[in-house]
């Protein structure tokens, strides 16, 4: 059966509304509607393994797809090919060991990662963060946010087929991983917190190298939209698929942009400031479809949101210390080492037998460029922690798969697997 | 910084439940209720329905064992948070070494799902009434837990 003119000029139309969304598919009888499909008795189904070496999977994740033709009629992700016991390994390192574990879990996010950890500990270390080291922080987390961000256009816009994109977004990336080398020597790891401060202070200079970033990163943005956001196949492959209620989203736990993009404006930066979010100024973009177009419209909104903070970092940064002041907890400085007896007792205690953290537990939680990063740690007094769980976004955005995708196409799946930006080293950790 | 529930309305939940809740302490700004594992799912649903609470995003589900010489050894740690209200509420249900079997709460918040196989991979604790209790990040034929105390951190060479 053909298609009539109606149905094609239906199919063709950009901006389709998606309840109206009509998906076709091909049976013996010729291309009918899904919805015709599913009320039908279903026939013998295909089962395939999707991944773990499917490069639209974003690392190793295996998909289990039961189809019928070319929809899904279940899905089942497999996942732990990266479980390498992080939790575990924490127990048994030292408090100030664990931000370099850290960094490796959602491996685009590192800053963010170390963030959320060094708040969890500081909050039971009871610290006092002085101002220069906090804005460090959220300079640093909003260019990662940025730089996560990135690699999340280029990646979801290859899966559906824009591959240009990619290239111009690591381009992009690569100028903050350099500012990242030139803050600590590490690009995708870096360490660059510690527990009540930073590892060092800004470099000379550094200013201007975020300033010519801040000048040059607007007409990127300007190319990701000519690109993408105007171009007619890309939002044909985008609006109406994976839709995901408000009310669904919530229940599966869904945070951070995913769940703005289902119109839920909620925030951790806002909701419970932490590190001095409550001091920026910066709007939280929501998208009420909770379709893939709409968590794409929320992150792309969140470049430019991140780079306001990131302008009110640099124009207002304050001076002083980049430690808290603790000489139990916080290693001196290289010159005093070389010129103070106590300091070079207390830097050769904290690195050869750590430091004692306070019984009792805490949940920290932040907004990770993925949603809700929150770290449990349990302290027992001594100077490793007894149990250090981490609630990592990309685990629970995932776990939602299975219902955005049921009933769609199997090209819409890598769409759909692109919009929730996973991580799978999070995922497994 | 995250802010817990008033005062009152903890004590009223203790009363509510008085049952259930074994005790509520608070500690570094964060209130922990230790909760009966036999009620759990009734006070979850309470939890999540009650206007003041309205506990509606399970943030966490976690495990914890205490150690080879305690008993109750193992805890269910349960993070909620409420979208509306913007509080959290940590709840933790101890349980037995012997057989750890406490229900699953994927009936009222659907993320309950990875979380409780994830408990059960790591620390053996089985949840009964979830859907699909299967490993989840160890492989299928793995025999241990490994988040227990007596798990080395090396694991076995003979995997």
């Amino acid at each position: 059966m053909e298609l009539d003119q109606d149905q094609l000029r239906e199919r063709s139309r950009p901006g389709r509304p998606p309840a109206q969304r009509t998906i076709y598919a091909e049976d013996a009888s010729g291309i009918i509607d899904i919805n015709e499909l599913k009320e039908r008795e279903l026939g013998s189904t295909m089962t395939l393994s999707m991944g773990p070496q499917h490069p639209s999977t974003h690392g190793v994740l295996r998909l289990e797809l039961e189809l019928d033709g070319e929809i899904v009629i279940s899905t089942k992700p497999d996942i732990g090919y990266l479980h390498t016991g992080m939790e575990k390994l924490m127990e048994a390192k030292k408090y100030q060991s664990n931000i370099c574990i850290t960094d490796r879990m959602d491996y685009l996010n590192p800053m963010g990662n170390n963030l959320g950890y060094v708040l969890a500990v500081e909050k039971l270390l009871q610290l006092e963060i002085p101002p220069r080291a906090q804005c460090i922080r959220v300079l640093m987390c909003e260019l990662q946010r940025i730089a996560s961000h990135l690699v999340w256009i280029g990646t979801h816009a290859l899966d559906v087929g824009a591959m240009s994109v990619f290239f111009y977004a690591f381009d992009e990336r690569e100028k903050i991983l350099n500012m990242f080398e030139d803050v600590c020597g590490g690009r995708m790891t870096p360490s660059y917190f510690r527990v009540g401060g930073m590892f060092q202070d800004l470099p000379a200079g550094f200013d201007a190298k975020v300033n010519r970033f801040l000048s040059e990163f607007p007409s990127a943005l300007e190319a990701f939209d000519t690109l993408l956001t105007g171009n007619r196949i890309f939002r044909g492959r985008l609006q109406g698929v994976g839709v995901l209620s408000a009310e669904d989203a919530i229940s599966w736990g869904i945070t951070g942009p995913s769940l703005r993009g289902s119109g839920v404006e909620h925030d951790l930066r806002r909701a419970e400031p932490y590190s001095g979010y409550e001091n920026y100024d910066f709007d939280i973009p929501t998208f009420p479809e909770g379709d893939v177009w709409a968590r794409y419209q929320v992150r792309r909104q969140e470049f430019r949101e991140s780079l306001k903070i990131v302008r009110q970092c640099i124009e207002k940064m304050p001076t002083g210390p980049i430690k808290a002041d603790n000489d139990k907890v916080v290693l001196p400085d290289r010159d005093d080492m070389k010129t103070h007896m106590d300091a070079l007792i207390h830097h050769f205690l904290i690195a050869a037998d750590g430091f004692k953290v306070p019984e009792g537990e805490v949940y920290v939680a932040i907004e990770g460029s993925k949603g809700e990063l929150g770290y449990y740690i349990i302290s027992d007094g001594s100077e490793r922690p007894f149990r250090c769980h981490v609630r990592g976004p990309s685990f629970v955005n995932l776990s939602a798969l299975p219902d955005m995708v049921k009933g769609s196409l199997i090209a819409d799946v890598v769409a759909v697997i692109g919009s929730i930006d996973i991580v799978l080293g999070e995922i497994d950790r | 910084m995250a802010k817990a529930p008033s005062a009152e309305d903890i004590a009223a939940l203790g009363e509510r439940f008085s049952e259930a809740i074994r005790g509520t302490r608070e500690a570094l700004g964060e209130v922990s209720a230790y909760v009966d594992p036999a009620f759990i799912l009734e006070v979850c649903t309470f939890l999540r329905d009650d206007p003041r609470f309205q506990f509606n995003l399970l943030s966490d589900l976690t495990g914890v064992d205490l150690g080879l010489d305690q008993e109750p050894r193992f805890e269910v740690i349960y993070h909620l948070y409420s979208l509306p209200l913007g509080h959290r509420l940590r709840l933790k249900a101890q349980l037995p070494s012997e057989e750890p079997t406490i229900d699953s709460v994927t009936s009222i918040w659907k993320t309950a799902n990875w979380h409780e196989r994830e408990t059960f991979d790591m620390f053996g604790i089985v949840f009964e009434g979830h859907p699909d209790l299967r490993r989840i990040l160890t492989p299928d034929e793995f025999q241990w837990h490994p988040l227990r105390k007596d798990f080395p951190v090396r694991g076995y060479d003979d995997f």
